[in-house]
């Protein structure tokens, strides 16, 4: 519902349990939480994080001694405490909840490129201590180290909201499913089901190295989904439409509210005279929005420098080398106000910034985290990110988007003769090393004759990342901003992210369709 | 915690639901030891281990639902955890089809061995797990000079489940699992980078393939990928190497659950007793499988495990009904989602089937594409070889298959005799006549 994973690779067989896998959003209920913490939200400073996770400066430095005792050249600590609630309607009633608390320490320790990694839930000394013993085995020498001096890094607030999560109970919440559900019913009478989600999350973590820095963040995040089924002549359509940041509550306004209920259904009932394009090449104009997941796959994992570290990226040796024309420009960036993707600093306590992958059409920075940073000696592009305390860092993307460029929405759509307006999409996944990347095209419609024809849906898209990138031949002046909750999946790690675009012309992709 | 800890802890917390104003609760807790190692330029390139534990827990109030999971398991913050779970449940609409199953579906014996749990597990060293992982790597590298990357990777599972249910089921698991093999990746002219994967996954050590096998295999698969381009669309009779087939029965999975009949999203609905693919096509979900990767007695919901035939000929038989869902139907609940997925296996081998193919590709993967299963509607992207004259030609990639499974499945023309062993579906290679492919 709403959640879209784009995943690199199967590492397993791609079948193995997909209805059990099916993406259950792990959202909840809300009291619960206020069970932890007297302070909360971005209010919270050092001392009260310490106060959170039950820790001092004590255990924190024996817990480095453990680490590094043999022989280790880097250690960190991450602290996190993970919030999730979700309450559903189906049926046209709420009833349905679920919540997720997730809390504990990973503890990693680097000799070099290599990492040892363990976590306990149990925040104590001994637990950590031991957990310190079994990452500490990625080297095998001894060694004694002396006190740590632990500096706190001040990181700005990219998304402050008005009220914590933990301060909005379920009976807040319950109303602005039911006006939505009303609403949606209200809108066309070919609406037979309706499926709604409310998720909220929080996300306190403190992250401690062994070089001395110290860093927080508090992380807030809403969204609300929603799907619709419609039914016309004995034939059944289904479509979604779903808001998602780093939010409060005070997100949904009316406004939001309404669209939430108008644009799932306006999606729905167009399916009901959707076609199949042809099969094969043809020039493709992505909409606005939440295109920029042509960016994500096509060139964002590919630059992410752990997979160019380990030589296996198509783009691995094609740094400060033309690979688009030079009114393309890419960036990604950590740095937009409560955006999805955005977050006050990495999760190995690096400040984030807007990193550019591509300037005026040539290819400029990968994607950092500590290990590729050290391993070609450059700053970190705070890109370090993990899914949970559970989970090793690694360089991931944060809002990927395109700067707009010279072109008018209306000319581009005029110049093609004969192809595809892509509108709304619901995944996407690549091959790092050949390049070859995907997204699944939900709906959207033809173009003929400079014209928006008859919508179209279900077709996958397939592309060769620095080919595509090649036959970008127009730009628009309209970036906007995806406004759903994605999730990016990479080596069994689920982060949020988002993506943008201008409206922009490849001139050749091929379409997945029927002959004519 | 050991299995009377757990088993403790669950009761415990179950009857703390109940005390707080729950009719009826379900409460699990699980644990996992889980090790990791990645490998690659002759030396450890990632060494993870650690043990996870959480408490899952279903409350019923006057038919509201809701349940909750936590991995904080101190006592006084479980307290108020499961006492915030209760209050805030009472705010939910009532629904009368919220009650826990009727005791009648629970197994009547929980204790029949399906040899889940490898003894050899508690005997492994580190030493051992990066030994293997170290011959992987070697055994891909010495394959040939034009592989720029191997990552090799071992992993091992002990896992243990203990869940109760308030109205009388009581309920313990526990396995192993272990995976190991390698990702390859080779220079190609134009400067791509193909790369590929063999891993395998089972439940016992000494059923992992030797690591010259794992290492082998990845290499070739990632090398004959060399010169991969695409081709022009058209209809082509399609062959899906076992591995991969998994994906094309997918377009079905979503549709079977009772969910989706309810819910008016399955282009399933009223399709039961019918014919809904070629008779070729006979699916059974058989949970005792010993060693199977996904054998089981009782499913998430207590319900007792059968075996059952999911499609018979072609024919849909049953759908995957959960407690809840079944009540809003009227329907007897089966189970919400399949154990172990076996065929009715045909007599050729993959390569026995290229041999009679005269113009085809053999898909080897999928990637991206999704499937409406409302609808029926796929697309999927694909990577393979072309096939001419039962001979392979040539890789291809950067193509898509688009159509819907209410033809596809009637295209459906032969089962391979190679049930993809290191998975729960043991899914064969499969033939398909007259499919839509797109390239240039």
């Amino acid at each position: 519902m709403g959640q879209k994973i784009s995943r690199r690779k199967f590492i397993e067989n791609g079948s193995k349990g997909l209805i059990a896998a099916a993406v259950i959003p792990s959202f909840l209920s809300s009291d619960i939480t206020k069970a932890f913490a007297a302070t909360k939200g971005e209010t919270m400073k050092l001392n009260d994080y310490y106060d959170h996770f039950g820790i001092n400066e004590k255990m924190i430095q024996e817990v480095f001694t453990e680490a590094l005792s043999r022989g280790g050249d880097y250690c960190d600590l991450f602290f996190e405490h993970n919030i999730a609630n979700y309450i559903g309607l189906e049926d046209k009633e709420v009833n349905r909840a679920y919540s997720n608390v997730s809390f504990g320490v990973g503890i990693r320790v680097l000799k070099g490129d290599q990492t040892g990694y363990s976590f306990t839930e149990e925040i104590t000394p001994n637990a950590m201590k031991l957990a310190a013993q079994t990452a500490a085995n990625i080297a095998n020498g001894s060694k004694k180290i002396g006190p740590v001096e632990l500096k706190l890094r001040e990181t700005p607030n990219y998304y402050p909201i008005n009220t914590p999560w933990e301060e909005i109970s379920i009976n807040q919440k319950i109303p602005y499913l039911q006006q939505i559900n009303e609403k949606v019913f209200a809108e066309d009478k070919r609406v037979i089901k309706a499926n709604i989600w409310f998720s909220n999350e929080t996300s306190y973590s403190l992250v401690i190295t062994s070089e001395g820095v110290v860093a927080y963040d508090y992380r807030p995040m809403g969204q609300i989904s929603v799907s619709v089924n419609a039914e016309q002549d004995g034939k059944r359509e289904q479509n979604y439409f779903d808001l998602s940041g780093r939010r409060g509550i005070e997100f949904f306004t009316p406004e939001n509210i309404d669209r939430l209920a108008k644009e799932p259904v306006r999606r729905t009932i167009a399916l009901f005279e959707a076609v199949k394009p042809e099969a094969g090449e043809m020039e493709v104009v992505l909409a606005a929005g939440s295109s920029g997941i042509l960016l994500h796959e096509a060139i964002g994992h590919g630059m992410e420098a752990d997979f160019n570290r380990k030589n296996i990226s198509i783009f691995a040796d094609k740094i400060n080398k033309p690979v688009a024309e030079s009114f393309v420009s890419i960036v990604d960036d950590g740095t937009n106000p409560n955006i999805r993707g955005s977050i006050n600093v990495d999760d190995e306590a690096n400040s984030t910034e807007k990193t550019f992958l591509v300037e005026n059409g040539i290819l400029r920075s990968y994607l950092h985290d500590r290990i590729s940073a050290q391993h070609y000696k450059v700053n970190p592009t705070g890109s370090g990110r993990r899914q949970s305390f559970r989970h090793v860092p690694q360089p991931r993307m944060r809002n990927t988007y395109m700067l707009p460029g010279p072109h008018k929405k209306d000319e581009i759509i005029a110049s093609v003769k004969k192809g595809i307006y892509a509108e709304m999409f619901t995944n996407g996944q690549v091959f790092i090393g050949a390049g070859d990347f995907t997204f699944y095209v939900k709906s959207g419609f033809l173009i003929e004759d400079g014209k928006l024809t008859k919508p179209i849906k279900d077709v996958n898209i397939i592309g060769n990342g620095p080919q595509v990138l090649k036959d970008i031949v127009m730009v628009g002046d309209d970036l906007a901003m995806a406004e759903g909750g994605w999730t990016c999946g990479k080596n069994g790690q689920g982060v949020p992210v988002s993506m943008g675009l201008p409206t922009v012309k490849v001139s050749k992709i091929t379409v997945g369709g029927v002959q004519s | 915690m050991n299995n009377n800890n757990r088993t403790e802890l669950a009761e415990w917390a179950m009857d703390y639901a109940l005390k707080c104003g729950a009719d009826e609760s379900v409460a699990s807790v699980y644990n996992s030891r889980d090790i990791e190692i990645e490998y690659r330029d002759k030396k450890l390139d990632k060494l993870q281990e650690s043990t996870q534990n959480s408490l899952n827990l279903q409350i019923y109030v006057s038919h509201r639902y809701s349940s909750h999971s936590t991995s904080d398991l101190r006592k006084e913050e479980l307290k108020k955890f499961i006492e915030e779970a209760v209050a805030s449940t009472k705010y939910l609409t009532e629904d009368t089809f919220r009650s826990l199953p009727d005791p009648k579906y629970y197994p009547a014996k929980t204790d029949i061995d399906l040899k889940l749990n490898d003894s050899s597990y508690k005997t492994i060293d580190s030493a051992e797990r990066v030994k293997i992982a170290s011959e992987i790597e070697k055994e891909a590298m010495a394959v040939s000079d034009q592989i720029i990357s191997t990552t090799s990777g071992y992993y091992d599972s002990y896992y243990e489940n203990v869940r109760v249910h308030s109205n009388g089921f009581k309920g313990e698991s526990n396995g192993t699992v272990f995976s190991a093999g390698a990702e390859v990746t080779v220079k190609d002219k134009d400067g791509g980078r193909p790369e590929d994967w063999f891993y395998a996954t089972t439940r016992f050590k000494n059923e992992i393939p030797s690591p010259e096998i794992l290492g082998r295999e990845a290499a070739k698969r990632a090398l004959r990928k060399i010169g991969q381009k695409k081709i022009e669309s058209g209809k082509y009779t399609m062959l899906v190497e076992n591995r991969a087939s998994g994906r094309m029965l997918s377009v079905f999975s979503g549709a079977m659950t009772a969910r989706a009949i309810q819910q008016k999203s399955s282009f399933l609905d009223g399709m039961l007793d019918k014919k809904i693919a070629s008779e070729k096509l006979t699916v059974i979900d058989d949970p005792f499988i010993e060693k199977g990767m996904g054998s089981k007695l009782f499913d998430g919901e207590g319900l007792a495990a059968k075996k059952r035939v999911i499609i018979d000929k072609g024919v849909l038989k049953y759908y995957f009904v959960d407690n809840y869902y079944g009540k809003k139907l009227g329907w007897e609940p089966t189970t919400g989602s399949p154990s172990n997925l076996v065929f009715e296996y045909g007599t050729k081998s993959l390569d026995e089937l290229v041999k009679d193919i005269k113009k085809g590709i053999l898909v080897n993967g999928f990637i991206g594409g999704n499937s409406n299963s409302t609808t029926g509607d796929f697309s999927f992207g694909i990577v393979g070889l072309l096939i001419e004259n039962g001979t392979i030609i040539k890789p291809v990639n950067e193509m898509n298959i688009s159509g819907n499974a209410k033809e596809v499945w009637n295209q459906f023309v032969e089962m391979g005799n190679d049930p993809y062993m290191y998975s729960s579906w043991r899914v064969p290679s499969m033939l398909f006549e007259d499919i839509q492919f797109s390239g240039i």
